[in-house]
């Protein structure tokens, strides 16, 4: 089974925000919440990077550690998915969560956290593949229809890579390789514990 | 004639071209042949080693997902799952089995000559409604907040996934609502009875001849002697602590970003799982640990005998009041003698 992973080749990015935007039509994301976002380092200054961050599915995921109910389950694919019927939104994994990827939408007065939202890797949830139950919580379920994430699909300067992670990898070393430089994959080390020599 | 101004021609035009090719490099400085584009670029590993965090600017309103990356989440998830539990298991455990040790060896402490038949109030009915309402939010906060620590590991594989979801669904709710009773609970006590807990000159001389449960001596106290006084404190301080770290939990990114909120929460667990150990130390005093003593809070009066037994001053000076004609000044508020 492949080891499914997102890389982000910031010395691509141009921050246009498709990535951002297709997530959230794709899934009709809740009202409020981002799966996906860039961030610009550095903006306006000499050596600024962007670069597109969303679920990483990290390897020993802090959130699935942290949880109180266990809603977080690992696929055979690497893929790091929760269950929103499990969920009591607590809010640990996003304390937890390196990338800030876990949401809540607000539910009643103040802070009050609803059932937790972020990325699937395009991968649904526990529900049956495709099903509307399954569309309803967690968006689309592309992984199962055989196709990458939407968001690294339609990247207009492929600087966001999805796909197995050997494979991923390899194709940053070679443009590394190619034009000289490289600011590295970043989260990676956060993310898999491991870096792609640049 | 030819030939020399063909030379001085020569000299000058060699000099004029070492003068620009002296120039050039200046020039040519600003084009390199190979361009690096990373040479001032940002470097994760850079910002990680400096912030320990990796913050930008982001198009969306959402302004506080700008931190793109805090790896800080790792350490707070060694605390979580491995410092708190044992903070816990060791405190509230520990506690639980010295007490089970303590009652099996010693057993109740029983009234020195037995009752008396006469009884002299202790607590006043607000007294008593402001302990109980800060007690019952207190026992199923404890309740909810064990739960989210320790229920995977105890009740998750007796429940399964659904019930114990539904389960635990509940008691965050309860766990938020119930904040404020015990927080209102906090604030009376501490202004209820901040006057007769005060340490003094008494507490002293009742620490250094070892009064309460453990000694076997009754030295003399007043309202409240040197072990009361202690737990009063820990439940105004801990019971701050608690409330403030915990509605900072409660209303995320009112007061503070996400560093702030890793060390609520650990400030909160750590104080959560101290202040339940210490109450169970005075849930057994005040039930099984103590003959009479359960009834100061439960009836609100106490027999004479133990009052003389374990509060001998307050006794004497509740005595003189009775006394006197008209008491005007509430016990809590006079100063001892």
């Amino acid at each position: 089974m492949a080891r499914m992973k997102f890389l982000c080749d910031a010395d691509r990015c141009i921050e246009c925000n498709a990535c951002v935007t297709a997530c959230k039509n794709e899934h009709e994301v809740p009202w409020g919440i981002n799966r996906r976002r860039v961030v610009t380092i550095n903006d306006g200054k000499p050596g600024e990077r962007s670069v597109s961050m969303a679920c990483m599915h990290c390897t020993d995921a802090p959130c699935a550690a942290v949880c109180p109910t266990n809603a977080f389950y690992t696929t055979a694919d690497a893929v790091v998915l929760h269950s929103k019927d499990i969920c009591i939104g607590c809010g640990y994994c996003f304390y937890a969560c390196p990338f800030g990827a876990p949401q809540y939408p607000r539910v009643g007065n103040f802070g009050s956290r609803g059932k937790m939202d972020k990325c699937t890797y395009c991968a649904g949830g526990p529900e049956a593949d495709n099903t509307a139950a399954e569309y309803d919580k967690y968006g689309t379920n592309r992984l199962a229809e055989g196709k990458l994430p939407l968001c690294a699909e339609m990247c207009s300067t492929k600087s966001l890579l999805a796909g197995d992670g050997e494979i991923i990898a390899q194709i940053y070393k070679e443009r590394v390789t190619k034009r000289g430089y490289g600011s590295g994959a970043w989260g990676w080390q956060t993310a898999y514990r491991e870096t792609i020599a640049s | 004639m030819t030939t020399l101004s063909a030379r001085i021609r020569l000299v000058v035009g060699a000099l004029a071209l070492l003068f620009i090719l002296a120039l050039t490099p200046a020039g040519n400085a600003q084009q390199p042949a190979s361009v690096n584009p990373t040479a001032a670029a940002v470097k994760e590993d850079q910002l990680l080693r400096e912030l320990n965090r990796v913050q930008g600017r982001v198009t969306l309103p959402d302004a506080k997902s700008g931190v793109i990356e805090q790896p800080a989440g790792r350490d707070w998830q060694r605390f979580h799952q491995v410092t708190l539990r044992w903070i816990g298991v060791i405190s509230i455990v520990g506690v639980a089995a010295l007490l089970l040790v303590f009652y099996l060896t010693r057993g109740m402490v029983r009234i020195e000559g037995g009752r008396s038949g006469r009884v002299i109030v202790r607590f006043n009915a607000l007294e008593r409604f402001v302990h109980w309402m800060t007690a019952t939010c207190f026992i199923i906060l404890a309740i909810s907040g064990l739960n989210i620590t320790f229920g995977k590991e105890l009740l998750l594989p007796l429940m399964g996934p659904e019930a114990f979801t539904a389960w635990s669904q509940t008691l965050k709710y309860l766990h938020n609502y119930l904040s404020f009773p015990f927080t209102i609970g906090v604030v009376l006590i501490l202004l209820m009875w901040v006057g007769s807990n005060i340490p003094n000159e008494i507490d002293k001389e009742w620490l250094k001849r070892g009064g309460g449960i453990i000694g076997d001596d009754h030295p003399p106290a007043e309202h409240f002697n040197a072990g009361q006084k202690l737990i009063y404190w820990i439940v105004v301080i801990g019971g701050g602590a608690v409330a403030v770290s915990g509605y900072l939990l409660m209303f995320p990114f009112y007061g503070t970003g996400i560093a702030g909120m890793q060390l609520a929460q650990i400030v909160h667990g750590v104080v959560s799982v101290l202040f339940v150990a210490v109450m169970l130390g005075h849930i057994y005093i005040g039930t099984i640990g103590m003959e009479g003593a359960f009834e100061a809070m439960g009836e609100g009066t106490v027999d004479v005998n133990w009052a003389k037994q374990h509060h001998s001053l307050w006794l004497q000076e509740q005595m003189a009041h009775q006394s006197q004609p008209r008491p005007k000044a509430r016990p809590a508020a006079t100063p001892a003698e």
